[in-house]
């Protein structure tokens, strides 16, 4: 179905799309039609930045198993990420 | 030559909601004769390639075809990103649509091949727009409704400044034929959902005709994504071929060709 269901995940960072490097301030995050993937429905970020106009972003569209199984692994590389640089010098 | 086909297909330039100039994508035959319109109503995610398609396709069938670029006011740049703008900031409003699908006939209108009948079809939120189009503007002599989702609303909170009513409630100025098409696993609408809105035209003496389809979910048509059905898409453009050929009665010289 065609929802109007956004969720706004505000963030810092950064993105590289068309025009090269960009700050990010926002992702757009919704579990919808695809405009480019073949499946029926995606789970599609749109990174950027709405400071600025929300003009660029910086796209993907996800299958739903997929992104939940990057949700995971976002998660493993920030704890082991956290960990290993919280870690005191050998 | 007893067989020729050809078509020219183009962007153009239109005027929308408020006379606001937008694009839109537009084909025709390349015969003579004059020709029965149609407004071609996107979906959600944008003024994509599978809609051009579409608007080709019934311009080979004898009809001469616009798609109004719903989202062109976010624009310059590609339908896609726009797209994801119009999205993030919550969709277009009713009016709007309304507006530009007015522009969009008047468009067809004035084009020195109209026949002068005019249908709408949309799919997907599209489809919504078009019942929706049907039910508030006069001068349509037919409508389809591919799938449209929340022309029924169950929960008063889809209802808001930009949707402010839902189309079902609206059903009582529709003032031209409606085809339906729906495929019975789709979640918006559900089968239930396509029942009710059938309740409510007949009670309200409508003319209409609905086609279920069993092994389809939304958007079955769309050849670009796995929810295609070619079994039932054939038959169901089949339908929507007819029904519009039948009631946009195309000219004699367009028939004749084909």
């Amino acid at each position: 179905m065609c929802s109007y269901i956004v969720e706004k995940a505000p963030l810092v960072g950064s993105a590289k799309g068309r025009k090269g490097w960009m700050r990010i301030d926002t992702a757009n995050v919704y579990f919808d039609h695809p405009y480019h993937s073949t499946l029926d429905h995606v789970l599609a970020i749109d990174f950027t930045n709405e400071g600025e106009g929300g003009r660029d972003r910086v796209a993907v569209e996800l299958s739903a198993q997929s992104a939940r199984a990057l949700v995971e692994r976002i998660l493993a590389a920030l704890a082991s990420g956290e960990a290993a640089h919280a870690a005191p010098p050998a | 030559m007893s067989y020729y086909q050809g078509l020219q297909a183009e962007t153009v330039t239109f005027r929308g909601h408020k006379g606001d100039q937008g694009e839109a994508y537009y084909a025709r035959p390349l015969r003579a004769g004059r020709f029965p319109g149609i407004v071609v109503i996107h979906h959600l995610p944008g003024w994509d390639e599978w809609i051009m398609e579409v608007v080709r396709k019934f311009a080979h069938h004898g009809f001469a075809a616009i798609s109004p670029h719903l989202y062109f006011r976010e624009g310059p740049g590609s339908p896609d990103d726009i797209g994801a703008r119009v999205r993030a900031a919550g969709g277009v409003a009713d009016a709007q649509v309304v507006g530009d699908v007015a522009g969009a006939m008047a468009y067809l209108r004035g084009e020195p091949n109209a026949s002068g009948r005019i249908g709408v079809i949309g799919f997907c939120s599209g489809g919504r727009h078009a019942y929706l189009a049907a039910c508030t503007l006069s001068g349509f002599d037919a409508v389809v409704d591919c799938w449209g989702g929340n022309v029924v609303v169950d929960n008063p909170k889809d209802l808001n400044e930009k949707r402010p009513i839902a189309p079902i409630d609206l059903t009582e100025k529709l003032g031209c034929p409606l085809l339906g098409i729906f495929g019975n696993d789709d979640a918006n609408p559900t089968a239930e959902q396509v029942n009710r809105t059938e309740a409510v035209l007949k009670r309200l003496g409508k003319t209409y005709e609905f086609h279920r389809y069993d092994g389809a979910g939304h958007a079955f048509f769309n050849s670009t994504r796995d929810a295609y059905r070619p079994e039932q898409a054939m038959d169901g453009w089949r339908k929507v071929l007819d029904f519009l050929h039948r009631r946009l009665a195309a000219s004699a010289a367009s028939v004749a060709a084909e």
